[in-house]
């Protein structure tokens, strides 16, 4: 297929994960914001959310105070953020004008209609209130869910897809890992943990920010425990959105690539090696080399995966 | 001007066989239905994003055309007398573009100025001697036709350059099916399904020599910003082949190539959406950057087949058109099958004074206009604009043509008191390969929607219709 298609859709892929994981981030701070101030401590949580979502620096380019309205503001419908909510849908409808022949019309239905609806909610420079706020929420959230159940309803299996599932899934990994990133002195191990109820909504507004709230109790059977958030979000292989599930899937989507066109090259083997050191790694030693510095190695292994699958395929 | 020639009720109000049905049903049909049908058609037609964009209009980048359900009916008989003629045409146009480009036997002839081929900035001489693959220019053609009476066919204009609008035959057919299966039930519709298989053997049956046994062919679209890029993607994705940008292709020993995930794949036939202008920055115009460098010297090599060629902008030119009837009988020594519009060639003095003396009558075209943009229309003009025309035809009258007002036939449609008749033109697309020429039974239908308007053009309020032919 050609390059520009297939960066297309990845880059497509990435914008409608990357909105729903926005939605998600507001959902979550907004729950933990409106607790009663001793259940929170003095964290700013608006603040936290500006750097989940990586853009820390360039809002106060913009605004003085991190505050609800003008985080939701910035993050959601902000012209000046490249990479709002809006700005987002926008690109993600542009995207699939650009690669119409390559995406199923259920992908381009959804993507379409719901940058139809929300012409209405832009024209009107945001939304009036929570109520608003929460609907355009959770209508952001149920695009990406329809339009990554459309794809994986309809599309063909070849490489159109599995350039869209490295989309999805690259998106995916980096969200997961800012949150850790953003939140890890909260997240320690057993025997240095004395953490009390402040923690404990820390620990829920991180699981609901990657929809792994119910999850956990599933998986574990237990209260939640930092140690065992870590590990679900970092190892934890049947968890959706965990860095070690990513990485299957973008082994996996890299190797049919390779398959297809008779060729394996840097980006399987980046990819590769990524996925074995999740596979191979235990909480006890990440914890022991430090949780903030293997995140920070992960965010930049994965956007080098990026780069490489960029020039590999891509130009 | 006169009562206008109505496809449904004829001059004298007379019900005309071919709308028998839909007459009756109209009748059944309570006003509301067909409006709510309406309102469901246009919310079908957002959501698919059959869309085209407006230049210099940036309010609304993304219109729609608005859609009249009330279909448009062409009988058997005459649609076999169109077909005719429209083979006809295209033929002529196929051999005058082979011959101005090699041996000229028809300036030799005297039947058209030179000047007006070598001084017109359609005419490319890059095409000089150069041989296309079975002589076929013109692969793609859109001939709008009129109606001013029962009789005839009348050709408004030719389009042999890069015609659009044959994704409005289809989806319309298609959102018409959805909305009025009865209707169809009750009469004959020929198919227009087979247009993309149509398009695509004309399009393989011209690959270059040097091509592979399957040809790979490509659409190349200007890309998102063009005014006709939804109907781009949907050829492209019809017809299963790429739909590329000039930054996806490559030049590289005279061969044309496409940047895939899997390096470079070599491409055969290029159905351009391009103006010839914006094709090779190196050939064309440098500032170009929706071409390709170098495309033009692979063209040249014969290694890549356009369709349709380059230069056949000097068979559609409004100056040229005039001369039509002629270039028929020129090449193939017969009767024109469709009428030519009478045309005032502003060029020649006897004909500019008659033009200035009468233009409150006449429309006036500039000869390399398009969209019905330039366009005077002298019975609907104020005198403040014919005086302002008037010293444009006198500053510069070889850039005009002028045409009698035309009182272009009327179909029922959709207005806000109800149905009424709107003028309408039709556009049918006459595609040529290598061993025949089709003409998919149908085409599109555009409604002038404003009341008395003549200006079909979607850029200037007009709408279309589904165009249905009926089978014996």
């Amino acid at each position: 297929m050609l390059s520009r298609t297939a960066e297309n859709l990845f880059w497509l892929a990435r914008y409608v994960e990357r909105a729903e994981y926005l939605a998600r981030t507001i959902d979550a701070t907004l729950r933990v914001t409106a607790l009663p101030a001793a259940y929170i401590g003095k964290t700013n949580e608006w603040d936290s959310a500006l750097l989940t979502a990586g853009v820390g620096a360039a809002f106060y380019e913009h605004y003085e105070e991190a505050n609800e309205r003008n985080v939701v503001e910035y993050l959601s419908f902000s012209d000046a953020n490249s990479s709002s909510i809006k700005n987002c849908i926008e690109a993600a409808r542009l995207n699939s004008r650009s690669v119409r022949t390559a995406l199923t019309s259920e992908m381009w239905d959804t993507i379409n209609s719901s940058w139809i609806e929300l012409q209405a909610v832009w024209t009107k420079g945001g939304t009036g209130n929570r109520e608003e706020l929460a609907k355009f929420l959770r209508f952001v959230q149920e695009t990406s869910l329809r339009f990554d159940g459309s794809a994986y309803r309809t599309m063909l299996r070849n490489d159109a897809y599995w350039f869209s599932r490295l989309g999805v899934h690259l998106e995916r990994a980096d969200n997961t890992a800012r949150i850790l990133d953003v939140k890890y002195h909260v997240l320690l191990p057993e025997e240095e943990h004395v953490g009390g109820p402040l923690d404990y909504y820390q620990w829920t507004s991180i699981l609901r920010s990657v929809s792994a709230l119910t999850a956990y109790h599933w998986v574990y059977r237990e209260t939640l425990k930092p140690w065992l958030i870590a590990d679900l979000l970092i190892l934890n292989d049947t968890l959706p959105r965990s860095l070690a599930s990513c990485y299957s899937n973008l082994v996996r989507n890299l190797d049919q690539i390779g398959v297809a066109y008779g060729r394996q090259g840097a980006a399987q083997r980046h990819a590769r090696g990524i996925r074995n050191r999740l596979e191979h790694s235990h909480m006890d030693d990440i914890f022991q080399h430090g949780v903030h510095e293997f995140i920070q190695e992960f965010l930049a292994d994965n956007s080098r995966l990026g780069e490489i699958v960029t020039k590999q395929y891509l130009v | 001007m006169a009562v206008a020639f109505d496809e449904m009720n004829g001059l004298g109000g007379d019900l005309r066989s071919a709308y028998q049905e839909l007459s009756r049903w109209l009748k059944e049909t309570p006003p509301d239905a067909l409006e709510y049908r309406r309102q469901e058609a246009e919310l079908l037609f957002r959501r698919i994003g059959i869309t085209f964009a407006v230049y210099g209009d940036s309010e609304a980048q993304e219109r729609l055309i608005p859609f009249d359900v009330i279909p448009r009916i062409i009988s058997a008989k005459e649609w076999t007398l169109l077909e005719k003629g429209l083979k006809q045409r295209v033929l002529a146009l196929n051999m005058f573009l082979k011959d101005i480009y090699h041996g000229r036997d028809i300036l030799r002839a005297n039947i058209i100025p030179e000047d007006l081929i070598f001084q017109n900035p359609v005419f490319r001489p890059e095409m000089n001697g150069q041989d296309v693959p079975h002589d076929i220019y013109v692969h793609i053609a859109g001939i709008d036709i009129i109606r001013t009476d029962p009789d005839n066919f009348i050709v408004l204009e030719d389009n042999a350059r890069t015609p659009s609008g044959v994704s409005y035959m289809l989806e319309n057919r298609e959102i018409m099916m959805r909305l009025f299966p009865d209707l169809f039930a009750r009469h004959r519709v020929a198919p227009v399904e087979r247009y993309p298989d149509e398009l695509l053997s004309a399009l393989r049956s011209v690959a270059p020599h040097s091509a592979a046994a399957e040809p790979t062919v490509a659409l190349m679209t200007p890309g998102i910003y063009n005014s006709a890029y939804y109907e781009h993607s949907f050829l492209a994705d019809k017809l299963g082949i790429e739909l590329v940008e000039g930054r996806d292709l490559i030049v590289k020993n005279d061969e044309v190539f496409m940047r895939t995930t899997e390096g470079l794949k070599r491409v055969d036939v290029i159905y351009r959406r391009v103006d010839d202008d914006f094709l090779d920055p190196l050939t064309f115009r440098p500032d170009s950057a929706l071409g390709v460098p170098g495309l033009m010297s692979a063209y040249a090599a014969g290694n890549v087949t356009l369709a349709n060629a380059v230069g056949t902008g000097i068979a559609d030119d409004k100056a040229i058109y005039s001369y039509m009837p002629d270039i028929v009988k020129f090449y193939l020594s017969e009767e024109p099958i469709l009428k030519n519009v009478q045309t005032f060639r502003c060029r020649e003095p006897q004909d500019l004074s008659y033009v200035l003396d009468n233009l409150a009558d006449l429309v006036v075209k500039e000869v390399h206009g398009s969209g019905g943009y330039g366009m005077l229309i002298g019975p609907a003009a104020t005198k403040a604009t014919i005086e302002a025309f008037r010293d444009k035809l006198k500053r510069e009258p070889e850039g005009f043509i002028a045409q009698p007002t035309l009182a272009l036939s009327t179909c029922p449609t959709c207005t806000a008191k109800g149905l009424a008749p709107r003028h309408v033109d039709l556009r049918p697309f006459v595609l040529t390969g290598s061993t025949h020429t089709t003409i998919v039974p149908g085409g599109l239908t555009r409604v002038a929607l404003k009341e008395g308007s003549l200006v079909v053009n979607s850029s200037q309020g007009g709408g279309t219709k589904d165009t249905w032919i009926l089978s014996e």
